[in-house]
């Protein structure tokens, strides 16, 4: 009968495309429509804070360069990456992240939750020449990020077409764009209280790239860097518990 | 060729190149300083030559209306070059970075020859360059002859096919300058998009009009495949692709979605683009091609069926299989795993049809390289699938996920399967085409067919070797139960394999080159005495009335 049905569905070009369209819309519509609506998708994390001006334009060098076609910043359920990576990724972590940068792929290791694991001279050493910092090391050299002047300019731009996509950002966030993305390199000045006061008290403030009177792509990249895994403290609740998990089991969730 | 076009066709091409120079020229002030102005010019530059071109054989006498009694294969002719000339470049590439890997000062210091920024000119250069352009030029040539019926007008098919060119030149060159949304497979910015959505507007709308005027009561198979592929890339991309930019003067743009909903849109998309744009397209190509070459019906209808609905309906649901262990519910891994298990159903249907097809043909296979290509496609395409559907299985997955097996099984898909069944179609096409009795050298075909056998395998076992050792040293543990080893040791032990992976791509280069030389040589050799007789190659009603090839049913 089947068979039959396709044999005269066949001689109708308008009744295959009707068909295809049908047939393969079921899956992604049962598979994603959910995510939005299923509230127990996205944990909750009232401590979430979301990019400064510097480190959303450190994330967009990260992704103008490439990075995530060698590093991933998802680090999965499993015993050995809990122990090597730290605690498994929350889908809350990336909630401001548009796109997110899961990645694919780990020709270098899982950066998830590089922040605050080396400091900013290492960054900058290891970003200009990794085989400077690592004898072994495949990365390629950044060399004109040291080089090349950070564009502040069209940044509060960035932060609106960031809230209209759904990242909360303030009114005052989005005028100051351009001014917090140089006070958050150069400490001691009017600019730095500014990052602060809208950002938090835990914003790293400093001249990234150790060059306090310019501001260059390496200050927006190591800022970045810096501040992965650490926009929220939501993971390190669970993290005791994944630990603990054999390798190759998926978690319970409750 | 511009002499094949209607006075009225040459005045709307003229009006269309018009208009996209102005909106070129408007690009280029606009975002004079950002990579969008570039882009502008680009798209300005490309259209004032194309006004220059139709400017120059403008006034040639009209074509004779002989012409309708012909199919119309010009757009189908150049589509076949492009598809060879972006192979050249996107393999190129792809060599280029495999030796990076292993070497990875072996460039300049600049940003647009660094790793990150070349690879995705590498896979958009050979899955939507080289890809692209066969399935478009393919698709041109299979649905005349299938329908029976010319394409209706002389201007869309060089509007979708020139038009979905600029898209691959604009993406490629946005590459270089750094201009990516970092979707895999999904790289182009806003504007490219957008450009994407109307060129692939125009050709579903060509393909239904030339189905409308089919002499046939059915649509062949290749067409329902050429069909799914055309219908859901534009379903994924418009879905997937959806961002709000920062300024309409400006490359850069915020997608839609954030996060884990960010992530299986994402791989919905990335692992349909392998279905639909990597499998449906070319299974079109090798339902045509395979059996035209063999001499042999397709062996069976009812395999046709259950594998074309199978792989529209499963494939769809597959995605998640990228995200195992990852912050995605798990009811979603769980979907994406089983159905990527049923899965392995309609692809073995489809491969198995082609080798059954291929029954009674097995001499030939022998003795004729191109359909050896097309044998070794449907056998690469069998294993690939089987591998896919193995690594889909959560406890797999954490093993393999992340690290070079992935690769292997992609590149084994797409050397294996996508690059030999489309090399083996391209050898069956142009001297049908171009109305040769055979391609300039048989022998070359051959040395082509062992240099691509011979780089796959070394590229395919290499990745093996390296993803399965890379997997499992992250995962040992020593006697004290901490890990064994450092990242930086895993990075260490696959320097070997890179160099294998680095001279198996060589070897797929350099036997594409020789297939280029091949091409070159037949297109620009003498039209031999007894040619292809026109009189099979004719949309109905010829004047010979003759039956057009028509393979299976």
């Amino acid at each position: 009968m089947f068979f039959n049905f396709q044999y005269r569905l066949e001689r109708k070009a308008i009744g295959l495309v009707i068909g295809i369209i049908a047939v393969a819309s079921i899956g992604g519509i049962v598979e994603i429509a959910p995510l939005f609506t299923i509230h127990q998708t996205v944990e909750d994390a009232p401590d979430m804070r979301v990019y400064t001006p510097l480190e959303l334009a450190g994330r967009n060098i990260y992704i103008r360069e490439g990075c995530y076609a060698c590093h991933s910043q998802m680090i999965r359920t499993l015993r050995d990456e809990v122990e090597r990576y730290g605690s498994y990724s929350l889908a809350v972590e990336s909630k401001y992240d548009h796109p997110m940068l899961w990645g694919s792929k780990r020709t270098g290791p899982d950066l998830a939750r590089i922040g605050g694991k080396y400091s900013d001279e290492w960054h900058v050493a290891h970003l200009n020449n990794p085989r400077d910092v690592m004898a072994a090391s495949i990365m390629p050299a950044y060399r004109w990020l040291l080089r090349n002047e950070l564009k502040t300019s069209d940044l509060s731009g960035h932060l609106k077409a960031q809230r209209a996509v759904g990242v909360p950002y303030t009114d005052d966030m989005i005028a100051n764009a351009t001014a917090d993305a140089y006070g958050q390199a150069t400490p001691e000045t009017p600019f730095a209280e500014g990052v602060v006061k809208r950002y938090g008290e835990a914003t790293n403030v400093r001249a990234f790239d150790g060059k306090p009177g310019e501001l260059t792509e390496m200050d927006a990249l190591v800022a970045y860097l810096q501040i992965l895994g650490r926009l929220t403290d939501a993971a390190k609740q669970p993290a005791t518990a994944a630990a603990t998990t054999p390798a190759g089991q998926p978690e319970k969730k409750p | 060729m511009i002499a094949q076009l209607t006075k009225d066709e040459r005045q709307s091409a003229l009006v269309i190149l018009g208009v996209m120079a102005l909106i070129g020229l408007t690009m280029a002030i606009a975002g004079h300083d950002d990579p969008f102005g570039v882009h502008g010019a680009i798209v300005l530059v490309l259209a004032t030559l194309g006004v220059f071109v139709m400017l120059s054989g403008y006034f040639a006498p009209e074509p004779s209306d002989e012409r309708l009694s012909r199919y119309y294969d010009d757009p189908a002719k150049v589509g076949i070059v492009l598809a060879m000339v972006w192979a050249v470049a996107g393999m190129f590439v792809g060599d280029w970075v495999a030796w990076l890997l292993a070497f990875p000062d072996l460039t300049f210091d600049a940003g647009w020859a660094s790793f990150g920024r070349l690879r995705p000119v590498h896979t958009s250069g050979v899955i939507f360059g080289f890809g692209g352009n066969a399935l478009i030029a393919t698709s041109y040539y299979v649905m005349q002859r299938t329908t029976r019926a010319r394409l209706p007008d002389q201007v869309s098919p060089w509007f979708v096919l020139l038009g979905y060119n600029l898209f691959c030149i604009i993406a490629a060159t946005g590459y270089l300058m750094g201009v990516t949304q970092s979707k895999e497979y999904a790289e182009p910015e806003w504007y490219a998009d957008i450009w994407l959505v109307i060129v692939w507007v125009v050709y579903f709308v060509l393909y239904l009009r030339t189905l409308a005027r089919r002499k046939e009561p059915h649509i062949y198979v290749a067409n329902w495949y050429y069909l799914a592929f055309i219908l859901v890339v534009a379903m994924l991309h418009i879905v997937n692709n959806l961002a709000v930019p920062v300024s309409f003067a400006g490359v850069k743009s915020y997608s839609l979605f954030s996060g884990v909903q960010d992530a299986m849109t994402e791989w919905w998309y990335g692992h349909n683009a392998v279905a639909f744009f990597l499998t449906s397209g070319f299974l079109g190509m090798m339902y045509y091609f395979l059996p035209i070459r063999a001499g042999r019906p397709i062996y069976s209808y009812r395999l046709s069926i259950i594998s074309f609905w199978g792989i529209t309906f499963f494939y769809m649901w597959a995605g998640s299989h990228h995200l195992h262990y990852t912050a995605l519910p798990q009811w979603v891994q769980t979907l994406g795993m089983t159905f990527s298990l049923m899965l392995l159903i309609p692809s073995w249907a489809s491969a198995g049809n082609a080798l059954m097809t291929l029954n009674g043909a097995w001499h030939k296979v022998r003795d004729d390289a191109v359909l050896r290509f097309m044998m070794v496609a449907a056998v690469f395409y069998g294993l690939t699938t089987f591998e896919g559907s193995f690594m889909a299985i959560r406890s797999v997955n954490a093993l393999s996920h992340y690290t070079d097996w992935t690769v292997g099984h992609v590149h084994a898909g797409a050397l294996g399967w996508v690059a030999m069944i489309t090399f083996g179609s391209i050898y069956a096409v142009v001297p049908m085409m171009w109305k040769r009795q055979a391609m300039y050298s048989a022998k070359l075909v051959e040395a082509h067919f062992w240099l691509a056998v011979a780089g796959t395998l070394i590229y395919v076992i290499a990745m093996w070797n390296s993803g399965i050792i890379q997997g499992l040293m992250w995962r040992t543990y020593n006697e004290s139960g901490t890990l064994a080893y450092s990242f930086m040791d895993s990075v260490i032990a696959m320097h070997p394999y890179y160099i294998a992976r680095a001279v198996g791509g060589l070897c797929f280069l350099l036997g594409t080159l020789i297939g280029c030389y091949n091409l070159w040589m037949t297109i620009r050799g003498p039209v031999p005495e007894i040619a292809h007789d026109p009189a099979h190659d004719r949309p109905s009603p010829a004047p010979a009335a003759a039956p057009a090839l028509q393979p299976g049913e």
